[in-house]
Order: C-alpha cells, then structure tokens, then sequence
C-alpha cells in the first residue's frame, strides 16, 4: 500500500476568473463578482491518472472540500488529518502539510501561494503541484492537471525515481494588480524530475537542470580570485555554486565569502556595506524564475548603495537556458528604488549558462512588463 | 492505365513493417558460423607463419564475444531492421526541417558504385586517379562560384565536423598572428545550429549566444554589446531555424570584423538560397556546405557525408592538406598547406569521400545554373505553400515577422494545441508516424513553445505536400476529439510509445551490448 498526500486549495484560480489576477485576500469578492471555484474539478483531472492505483493506493487529506470530498468522489482510500476551515485560509494548507508525514509523495492542488505555504510548513519529501491558481511562476507545477496525475503515477510505479530541487516564487498581487511585476523566491520544493511534465521545464535541452547548474557553478568557480569578496544571492542556481565549494548555503539570503570560505551568512545591508569597506567586492546573482527578477525583489538587502560600491562590472549573472527561454525575450529586472542605479545597471550583460558558455540577456530598470 | 486516387489524402490503413526481431547477439549460437573456410593447404600453412607471426602481447587471450549466427539468419536479420525505417524513399520528406532531406537522384548513386570509382584507394598514384581529381577540383569550383569564397576542401566528413574546420581555420588565422590566446571567443545565434557552438566550444573557443529581437532577427545591440577585442568570430545561419532570413547581415559581418574579427557562414542548407544570394557579398570569410543536404548526396545515416569548407584567398593557406592544384594539363595533390605551422593540419584522413563529391558533381552539372536556381525557388515556393496552408489553421502559429514569408524552412509553434488539448508537439511527432510520415520538433533547447519544423524542399508535388498537411490537420482535429489517443501513440509502428522519462539518466544507458549485460542482467 502506497501513501501519497493530497491537499486542495478550493479557492484557488477563483480571482482570475473574474479579471482579479488571483486570489490572495479577495476571494469574497471574486465570489461576489460571479466566480465558480474549479480547483477541485482540476485535482480531479489529475486524481483519474492513480485510479490504476486505486486498490493500492492511501491518501491522506484534510477534510471536506480541501481534498476528503474528492477522494470520495473517485472511490479512493482516504484517511483525514487535518481540517479544513470555511471558507479555508492558508493556515489550513500548512497545517495539513504538517499532518502529511506519512506521505511518500505530496500532491497539491492551487497556485504560487499553495506551493509558498507548503514549503514554509516545511515539507521536504517529493511533492508535484496540480495547476489551478491564478499565478503559476514556480516550476514546481505540471503542465496540465492530467499531467500532474500522470507524473505522480510514474513516481509511484518507479518509472521516475528522480527528483530534483525546485523553486517556489510568488508575485505580489496588489503590486501585480496595480500593473507592476514583482516576483519573489520563498523557498524550495522537491519534485520527482520529469522534464516533460513540469512548468518551465519541458524539453528545454537534454541534459538535466541539475547537470546544467553545476557546469554553471563550475565556470564561476574558475572565474573567482583570490582575497576578493563574493556576495552570493538566492536562488537555486547559486546554491549549486556553494555545494561546489562546499559551503553552506542562505537559499533566500545573501551570503560573503573569500579565498573558498564563507565569511558571513545571510548578512544584512549593514553588514554588507560594512564587509565591503577596504575590499573589492563581486556579487554573484541568479534571476527569480517566472518573471526575472534580478535586483529589488527578495534581495533587498542589495541596495541602491551596495550595488553602487559593487559596479556594473563586478556583477556576475549565473542562470539555465531554461530560466532565459522561460522569459520569452523580455528583460531581466532591475527594481532598486533607485533610478539612477537601475540606470547603470540596465543595457546588455552577459549570462552564464554552461562551462564557458555565456548568452547575451537585456536589463531593464523598467518593471511594468507585460507578465 | 490505372490512375490512384489520393483524393482522400490520408493513409489511415497504413502500417509500418514490425518484425519481433532480438538483438543480434540474442540470436547467436555457440558453433553456428556464417562462413566456413577451408583449411590451408599443407604447403600455404607450411609458408605462412599463421598467429605464431603475431606478438603474444598483442594476441587475444581469449574469443571475442561476437555473435556466432549463419549467414541467411544474419541477411534476415538485417533485412527485417531495414524494413523498420522511416526512410527517405518511403515517407514524404517535408518532416525533417532544416535537414534539407530532397530526392537523390539514383542514377548519380549508380555513378558511385561504378567499378571505376568504387575500387578506387586514396593512396593510388595520382597519374592513375586524373579523372576523380578532375571532379574534386571541379566541384570546388563549382562551390566557388555558388559561395563567392576563393578555395574549398572536402576533407571534412560531415556539417559539425565542417564547423569544427572553420574554427580550426579562426584558431590558426589568429594563431598566425599571435592573437589565439587574446582572441578566444565565438559569437553565435540562440537559432543557428548546435552545432555552431559546440564544434568551437570543442576547438576550445568560449561561446557567447545572441537572442532573436523581436522580428525573429539576432538582436543587432546584443551583438554591439558583445564584441570586443576577445571576438574571435561570429559563426551564425542565415536564414536561421526559423526560415526568417537576416537581410541586414552585411551589418552584422561590417560590425564583427570591424572589432577585428572573422565571420563564419553556417550554409549546411543552402537551399533557398541557391544563386540568389552568396557568402562572399554578405560578408563571410568562409562558409561551409553540406553536400547531403543542399547537394543531394544524400544523407548517410552518420556515415559518409561532406562538410565542403570554403574560405577566402586570405585563409586559404591554413587549409587542410592536400588540397587539389591543375597546371592546365595535370591535376595534383599539394601538400604545401601541411607545412604550415600554423596551418589546422587534418580535419579527416586524405581529400574527402571521393564518392559523396562525385554525386554532388554529377548533381550540379544535370542541373546546370538556371537548373540550381531553380531548386532555390521551387523550395521556397513549396515551402511558402506549406506555410500558407498550415497558418490558416487556428492550432498553428509561426514567431515573428507574422504575414512575411520565410525561405526554405519554418519553424511553427503548436503552443495552442497544446493549451487547448494537452496534446503537445512531441505527441504529434509520435502520431504522425502511424501515417508513415517524418515529422521532426526541433533543436533543443527548445526556444519557440511546442516547436514543429517542416521543410519541402524542391522535391515533393503539390500533391504530396498536400498530404502531408491533410494529415497534419486529421491529426490537429484528433487531438481536439479524442486527446488520449495520443497518450499511446504511435499505433501502426514498431512499437508504441516508449517511457522516455530516464532519458537523460546515464545510469540507465546501455549503448553497447555489454554494457546492457553488466547494467540489467
């Protein structure tokens, strides 16, 4: 008998629906405005990929309309463990998420804001999102419910036995409704490593994201110098360049080394500005997936006059050729709050995407893109 | 005489050859042999020293492990895998854009397998092989003239090996100059072919991509952002993946070589442009040709092929040797180039695939130059009908330049059918097999969404293009009706649908047969 969890987030995609650009606080009035929630109808599409499962097969839910109802729906073994409030609130998707430890593999119904709750309750095993939010940014959603289903039931039956670290972004909704694009990392989730059914991940090259990384990781690490300081950003990508040099890693901070040490971790504007005092300083930065952000969205601590003491050409971008496709031609992101240091910083860079490998990618200061 | 009628367009009652055919060392039988030779006799054996001539560190300890299989099990064998194709003489060649897979004449496969130039060996005298030299240089020439360039070699033995001559040719231009260390840069496009980037990359230049602007066209000021006095060349396609052709790239070659660079041609198909355009004019200091695409050699399944590397006068003495000299009555081999120090030495051993370059000859002089330029604009026109009649479908869109026409090639997206249906290009591609057609997605990494690339070339009929978009449009509208068919796909072939999701798991690679034994049994 397997375990897999199962989470449904029944307002998920409602705000969309009626032109809200999600859901995050105002899902009473995208009820008012006539939404019809779908969330479920969507788990359900990927839920009717494990009924070859479906004698062998336990899952834990919370009660009711989060995921209890559903497996009923369908016929499968359900075990409850957690509640689920009316109308349901992000509380109740990270207490379920605790309640999950039995679980071999996670399934969660929703959009950005699902997946941030999920990993903020800290769930590590293996876990694929089932898209039905307004925001899906973060590759840790299937392509289509029913892919969803199926990439589960490959998990299960051994036929992808991989996985692989994922990114969890989110945008700001009230920043997004009011035309501005500002999108953030909030963690990492794990997922079973099918290229073909995962957002922003479909056969983009052969080789694997994690391969791709450390070829990234490898031609920065031939590039440092000796006795100069290295500001590590967030992100996935420089994290596989700390694991290279066998450092720990602040996956949503920004960490200082030198010479293959770390010197700081997860330091502060004032720490920053005060390391860089009487030292050549290079900052190292991977853009946030879905709309590339690259400074001014969950790296504040890089600051107007951090950057200005680092310089443009002490800036190093490292980033897969998946996360440059996924921008479609749009520019990477530079929001300091500063204009004349998003100025600078704006005009053509190169990015690092392989051992000696680099792609020509534009900056723009300007912010309001089309997502 | 009876007329078939292909009103009806799709092959719906095809069905592919399968045999349940093992591996060949499956079939072996400890004894059985295909050949049966006959013992020496006394006074040969007593001559011939046998294996006691050998070094006994040189000699196997033991067998090695072939399959021992009679000779009618082993024509069987390879028949039947034969018969498990898709090939160039089955199928209508529109699915394997950017290949340039066109009709070859068989009259000029004849010419190849003629006694006279099938027993040929490169290292004959050159009195005794006037006439292939003659052809060599000849279709040089020929090459000349189409490209504009001043001297070409056939040695290399196909397009990436091609490409990897030209960065040779970049490496020993700069070397000579003493720049080769200062220099170590390659500027190339996100849709130019793989190709461009890894061969350099392998010659051990660093690689630098410009994206497509919004017109499809390499981005002008990412190439002003990218040159410098690290530039060692640009090596792009024209027209790209995308069938958009660049007609600014006399700017893009002014700009590179102003930084001080070289500009390399990718022309491995040089199909549309065939008397319509030249690397010469646009700026190139060398180019290559695929003799198997544009030329119709044809396609040798990894096998001999002709990567034809042209270069200007300036370049010409880091070609590889030997290269083919006439005095007027005699033709040599000049060997010259060989002492160059700072010459690339050898691409492949002697002057190329005698036999590729002669089926190219004899390709060229049926046709003739009006003959060569019509191949270009019967291809593009193909290609422009095709492209037509696929973008009036709603589940079908082209990136960039919308409403313009392309040149030999298209790169589509299905990026629609795929949202509509969850049926996505690489379903369709499986699909299209259980019709008995080719259909190919793209390079990776996949840049347009749900990429489909089609080209004609100048081969097929109005009818036969006609098929293959009938089909396409059976398969686009199943994929609204009945979306799981896919999942399975294809039905009429070898086999159904494999798990591909391990593919790039080298744990789970057996690319040998004993690497199969010691992974899985």
């Amino acid at each position: 008998m397997k375990t897999v969890g199962l989470i449904v987030n029944p307002i998920a995609g409602l705000g969309g629906r009626v032109g809200l650009k999600g859901t995050d606080g105002v899902a009473d009035e995208a009820l008012r405005r006539g939404a019809v929630p779908a969330a479920a109808d969507r788990a359900a599409a990927a839920l009717r990929e494990l009924l070859p499962l479906r004698d062998s097969l336990l899952i834990l839910c919370p009660a009711g309309e989060m995921g209890e109802a559903l497996c009923s729906r369908l016929g499968f073994t359900c075990k409850v463990v957690s509640g689920c409030s009316v109308p349901s609130s992000a509380a109740d998707t990270a207490a379920a998420a605790r309640a999950m430890g039995g679980a071999e593999l996670l399934l969660f119904a929703g959009g950005d804001g699902t997946a941030r709750d999920i990993a903020a309750a800290g769930w590590t095993k293996p876990s694929v999102g089932i898209p039905a939010g307004v925001k899906i940014h973060s590759p840790v959603y299937a392509v289509r419910p029913e892919a969803a289903g199926r990439l589960a039931l490959r998990y299960l039956t051994g036929r992808c036995a991989g996985t692989r670290e994922a990114e969890v972004v989110d945008i700001d909704e009230d920043a997004y409704r009011a035309g501005r694009v500002s999108t953030s990392l909030y963690g990492c989730l794990t997922v079973p490593d099918d290229r073909d059914l995962l957002q922003h991940g479909k056969a983009p090259s052969p080789a694997s994201e994690r391969s791709l990384q450390r070829a990234i990781a490898e031609e920065m690490r031939e590039r440092m110098k000796p006795g100069v300081n290295y500001l590590i950003g967030p992100g996935t990508t420089t994290k596989t360049l700390m694991e290279l040099l066998g450092l720990p890693n602040t996956l949503l901070g920004v960490d200082l080394i030198r010479d293959g040490a770390l010197v700081q971790a997860d330091l502060s504007e004032a720490d920053i500005l005060r390391s860089m005092a009487g030292h050549e300083t290079h900052l190292i930065l991977t853009p946030t997936g879905g709309q590339g952000s690259l400074l001014g969205r969950g790296n504040q601590q890089l600051s107007a006059a951090v950057l200005r003491g680092v310089g443009t050409q002490r800036l190093h971008i490292l980033a897969t050729q998946e996360k440059l496709f996924a921008l479609s031609g749009r520019p990477l992101l530079v929001d300091t709050g500063d204009n004349e240091v998003d100025r600078a910083f704006s005009g053509y860079a190169r990015v690092i995407v392989g051992y000696h490998e680099e792609q020509m990618i534009r900056i723009s200061g300007e912010s309001k893109n089309d997502p | 005489m009876k007329k078939i009628d292909r009103s009806a367009k799709v092959r719906t009652g095809f069905h592919q050859a399968k045999w349940d055919e093992p591996v060949i060392f499956e079939l072996s039988q400890p004894g059985e042999r295909g050949v049966l030779v006959n013992r020496a006799h006394p006074e040969v054996a007593a001559a011939v020293p046998g294996l006691d001539a050998i070094p006994a560190f040189l000699r196997r300890a033991e067998a090695p492990a072939l399959p021992e299989i009679s000779q009618p099990r082993v024509l069987r064998h390879y028949a039947r895998l034969a018969q498990e194709t898709l090939g160039a003489d089955v199928n209508i060649e529109i699915g394997q854009g950017t290949c340039t897979v066109k009709y070859s004449p068989k009259v000029n496969d004849q010419l190849a397998n003629l006694p006279q130039m099938r027993e040929m060996h490169p290292l004959q005298d050159e009195s005794t092989c006037q006439g292939i030299m003659e052809i060599m240089y000849r279709t040089g020439e020929y090459m000349c003239e189409i490209s504009g360039m001043d001297r070409f070699t056939f040695q290399p033995g196909g397009g990436s090996q091609g490409i990897l001559a030209m960065a040779s040719l970049v490496y020993s231009y700069f070397k000579a100059r003493g720049e080769e260390a200062q220099r170590n840069e390659i500027i190339t496009t996100i849709y130019s072919h793989p190709s461009d980037a890894a061969a350099p990359h392998v010659k051990g230049f660093k690689i630098v991509y410009l994206h497509p602007d919004a017109d499809g066209y390499p981005d002008y000021e990412a190439l002003k952002a990218a040159v410098s006095e690290r530039t060692a060349a640009f090596f792009v396609a024209n027209p790209e993946d995308t069938g958009v052709y660049n007609k600014n790239v006399l700017q893009f070659t002014r700009l590179v070589h102003e930084a001080g660079g070289l500009c390399a041609y990718d022309q491995a198909n040089a199909n549309g442009l065939l008397g319509v355009t030249r690397a010469r004019e646009a700026g190139f200091d060398m180019c290559f040709f695929n003799l198997h695409k544009t030329f119709s050699t044809p396609h040798g399944c990894g096998g001999p092929a002709c990567g034809a590397v042209g270069c200007t006068a300036a370049l010409e003495a880091f070609l590889p040797a030997p290269l083919i000299r006439f005095d007027g009555t005699t033709y040599r081999y000049d060997y010259g180039n060989a002492a160059n120090p700072n010459g690339i030495g050898k691409i492949r051993e002697f002057n190329g695939v005698a036999p590729v370059i002669l089926k190219a000859y004899a390709w060229i002089r049926s046709l003739g130059p009006e003959g060569l330029y019509q191949v270009a604009k019967t291809a593009v026109l193909n290609n422009n009908y095709l492209f037509k009649k696929l973008m009036e479908l709603p589940c079908v869109d082209a990136p960039y330049i919308p409403g313009r026409q392309r040149v030999e090639q298209c790169r589509y997206t299905l990026e629609t059918l795929y949202r509509e249906t969850g049926v996505g290009t690489a379903d369709v591609q499986r699909r299209m097999m259980d019709f008995g057609l080719h259909y190919w997605t793209s390079h990776h990494p996949y840049y347009v969404p749900e990429p489909m690339t089609l080209e004609p070339t100048e081969t097929p009929s109005k009818a036969d293009i006609d098929e293959y978009i009938e089909t396409l449009k059976y398969v686009f509208d199943e994929a609204y009706r009945d979306p799981d068919k896919f999942k399975h796909a294809p039905y009429q072939s070898v086999c159904h649908r494999l798990d591909e999701s391990n593919m790039d798991d080298p744990d789970q690679w057996a690319v040998t047969w004993r690497c199969y034994l010691k992974k899985f049994r």
